[in-house]
């Protein structure tokens, strides 16, 4: 009993154990929910898989099935978001807890139930514990917002090295509060819209949307909400990301400012869209912000990965070649700047482009066929997002050595692999004319299929090591949750965000 | 490098001039029609209730390659027609514009038809009479715009269904997704890597299959379902898009249904629309003539 509990204890007491029980449970979702879309379906698999499962697959019911299946997914990244932003940022360890406790039962609930209702038949008790989920979430959020009030003198800073107001304040927590406010408002936003389902509102993919001249302002609240929140949470996972590589200096301090008012710039945008037909100009002036603010930190990232590289080599006079070497030496670290920078030929290039030429080419293209560039555009941002949690989960996690290397260059090099596929498959009639495209379609999306496929075998093994390292009576669980302070009295002074150690 | 691969890679592919496919008499008669009584249906992803005021016709199956070519003839001796350059034009009012955003105006002259110069047409010109491809003269015509589409039906006095017409065919009353019914399997119609015997020649991606296959039949080992809609007609879902008529305001955009061999199933149900400007064409894009039920 005692080996159980404390097993519990570690996967949803600890910080680490609560990550990986959301990774594992998205996994979970991804493998068997992947089994019934995609190359699966085209194998046959899907019938069997429905089969097997009792799954009641209505036609008509789709969007809205898809609609669960991206929140279920949704809740459990925010989740893993807010674990991470709870542990590195100071707050109050009755805060931590509280929130992870009501962010955990919230993304479990709206996971298990939302699918449970949208796959398994339509039983409303079912639908009501998936929207309790997500109030779980936003109440939790509520609560993250407060324990993150920069305005708090405790929080105040005063290293020179980190981005600060004079009078002291942090403006990392800062940009932390302003994204986890503007997270809650663009929750609300969907989930207004979400209120009057059944009653004036009837369920749509947005990419469904896309051409029709007029459209209700639910509707454009719908399409305000999802793009506004897959941004926030990659906004999120930067300055995650930044906060893990002990993002500072000179860059710091213009990056912070810059994704403050990013932050606001952009959510202001996407709710304005009920309002104003230029809400995209507001957009692109938040987003220019942010990710300039981005490409701040990877500079600063990969500029220290060579600095420490070549520190660990011993060189202090190093060629372009020993430079990148030492750039490329930790995929884990190099990886979440270099998808950074990826993205922008796979999504943000391809974004821009499209706006740039919009009429002149993709409104002459088929509606189908600019459905397919808008979602492969947003698929492709959340496996990013994706790919950048689970390199820093496995530096979390532990992973070392050579297992380190692999891991971090296959979630790289294929999911690279895969997202480019898919880019020049949405675009492939900017390449070849429709009646030669066979050849292209079986190539890039063979790669695609291929690609994301052993992304998943990675992360798949990363799953199966953990689990296996949960049988043993000592493994890293068991020093993880020591590390964790389960067991420590609250703690009453918080740490400066500042002055936790970031991890080697 | 993966791009360049990729790119030319896609430079051998199958020639659809050279390599005839399997020809195949599925036995549907592509000159006939089905009524289509008036009265209420389930119309769209959400089933509103919505009337037809009147019985119509419509084809059993889309606008074959003979047909077109015929017409070609036809109309290029009445003139209503005419080649210019590797294209085929006709004249078209034009429509009404209120430079509504991303509206673009269709004015009043002459309009890509079809183009000649396609690689994937499946006519042949010689000494100034179209005939069709050999081997593809029961697939359904492609790569021809709504301008030709809509000119083929008034030709002969009919016109293009509209969106209600067009979905109350395919799907009847009772609410079905499919013209056959709740679900969809690999040999219930031509769609994206659906195995069928073509795409087993091409790829994935397919070619046209003559229209009606999907009749219960067994062609060269290849089972198909018998896949009417409630009122008989033939591949309302997958092949080919078809255009419908509708003008609607604020926009220049015209509306396909159906679903083609280049989709996934689930753009095969009767309420998905498509959607392009009125000269685009394809080779997944054909259409199917409506004519009041008096005829």
């Amino acid at each position: 009993m005692g080996a159980l509990t404390a097993r519990y204890n570690f996967l949803f007491r600890s910080t680490k154990g609560l990550i990986l029980v959301a990774i594992a449970l998205i996994a979970l979702v991804t493998a068997i929910w992947g089994l019934i879309s995609g190359p699966m379906a085209e194998f046959g698999v899907r019938d069997f898989v429905i089969r097997v499962f009792g799954m009641d697959i209505v036609e008509a019911e789709r969007e809205g099935r898809i609609i669960l299946l991206y929140h279920a997914i949704a809740m459990a990244v925010v989740a893993i978001e807010v674990y991470i932003i709870t542990e590195m940022m100071a707050m109050k360890k009755h805060q931590q807890t509280n929130i992870n406790a009501i962010i955990t039962f919230g993304y479990i609930f709206s996971l298990v139930f939302g699918l449970l209702f949208g796959y398994f038949g339509h039983n409303f008790i079912f639908h009501g514990l998936y929207l309790l989920g997500l109030s779980l979430m936003f109440f939790g959020g509520l609560q993250l917002a407060a324990a993150l009030w920069p305005w708090k003198k405790e929080y105040y800073v005063n290293n020179p090295d980190y981005a600060h107001t004079r009078k002291g304040i942090n403006l990392e927590r800062v940009a932390f509060f302003i994204m986890a406010v503007a997270t809650l408002g663009s929750a609300v936003f969907g989930a207004i819209t979400g209120s009057y389902w059944g009653n004036g509102h009837e369920t749509f993919l947005a990419e469904d949307l896309i051409r029709e001249p007029s459209k209700t302002i639910l509707q454009k609240s719908i399409i305000g909400h999802l793009h506004i929140m897959l941004t926030l949470i990659a906004i999120a996972i930067t300055l995650i990301v930044g906060r893990w590589q002990d993002f500072k200096g000179r860059l710091h301090k213009i990056a912070m400012p810059m994704m403050i008012v990013g932050t606001i710039i952009i959510s202001l945008g996407a709710w304005s869209v009920v309002l104003v037909d230029w809400a995209h100009t507001i957009i692109y002036g938040g987003s220019v912000l942010v990710m300039l603010a981005a490409l701040f930190f990877v500079i600063f990232s990969w500029r220290q990965l060579i600095r420490k590289g070549l520190e660990k080599r011993g060189t202090a006079k190093a060629g372009f070649g020993q430079k990148i070497r030492a750039l490329l030496d930790d995929p884990l670290k190099f990886g979440v700047g270099w998808q950074m920078v990826f993205m922008n030929f796979t999504v943000s290039g391809v974004g821009i482009f499209m706006a740039v030429k919009l009429d002149e080419i993709f409104r002459v293209w088929p509606a189908r066929e600019e459905r397919i560039v808008l979602t492969g555009h947003w698929h492709i941002l959340s496996g990013i997002i994706a790919t950048i949690i689970l390199l820093y989960y496995a530096d979390l996690a532990g992973l070392r050595g050579r297992a380190r290397k692999i891991f971090g260059w296959s979630v790289i090099f294929f999911s690279n692999l895969a997202f480019a596929a898919v880019t020049i498959f949405s675009m492939k009639r900017l390449f070849v004319s429709e009646s030669g495209q066979q050849s292209l379609v079986n190539w890039t999306m063979l790669l695609a299929d291929l690609g994301l496929a052993l992304v998943l075998v990675a992360l798949a093994m990363l799953m199966i090591w953990r689990l296996a390292d949960l049988f043993k009576g000592d493994g890293r669980w068991s020093h993880e949750l020591d590390e964790s302070g389960f067991d420590t009295p609250p703690q009453v002074e918080p740490v400066s965000a500042q002055e936790v150690t970031p991890s080697n | 490098m993966m791009l360049v691969g990729i790119l030319l890679s896609a430079c051998v592919s199958f020639d659809a001039k050279t390599t005839p496919p399997p020809s195949i008499d599925p036995g549907v008669d592509p000159n006939s029609w089905v009524l289509v009584p008036a009265g209420e249906f389930l119309m769209g992803l959400h089933n509103h209730e919505t009337s037809v005021a009147y019985d119509y016709e419509i084809m059993t199956t889309d606008v074959t390659n003979a047909q077109y070519a015929s017409y070609l003839n036809e109309a290029l001796t009445s003139k209503s027609i005419k080649i210019v350059a590797d294209e085929i034009v006709g004249y078209y009012p034009g429509d009404e514009f209120r430079g509504h955003e991303h509206e673009e105006e269709i004015k009043a002259g002459d309009w890509l038809h079809v183009p000649l110069d396609d690689p994937g047409l499946r006519l042949i010109l010689e000494d100034g009479k179209f005939s069709p491809r050999p081997g593809y003269e029961n697939h359904p015509m492609t790569l021809v715009t709504w301008f030709g589409a809509k000119a083929y039906c008034e030709l002969y006095k009919w016109r293009l269904p509209n969106e209600i017409e067009w979905e109350k065919a395919a799907r009847g009353t009772d609410g079905r997704p499919y013209p056959w019914g709740e679900r969809i399997k690999p040999n219930s119609a031509n769609y994206y890597s659906s195995h069928d015997i073509f795409e087993k020649i091409t790829g994935k991606l397919g070619d046209t299959t003559p229209v009606g296959l999907y009749n219960g039949g067994n062609y060269e080992g290849y089972q198909t379902q018998n896949s009417p809609s409630p009122y008989g007609l033939f591949d309302m879902a997958g092949n080919v898009w078809q255009w419908t008529g509708d003008v609607y305001p604020d926009q220049h955009y015209r509306y396909m249904r159906g679903g083609s061999k280049d989709n996934y199933a689930y753009n095969l149900r009767a309420w998905t629309r498509n959607s392009a400007g009125p000269a685009f064409y394809s080779p997944g894009v054909g259409f199917r003539c409506l004519r009041d039920a008096e005829n």
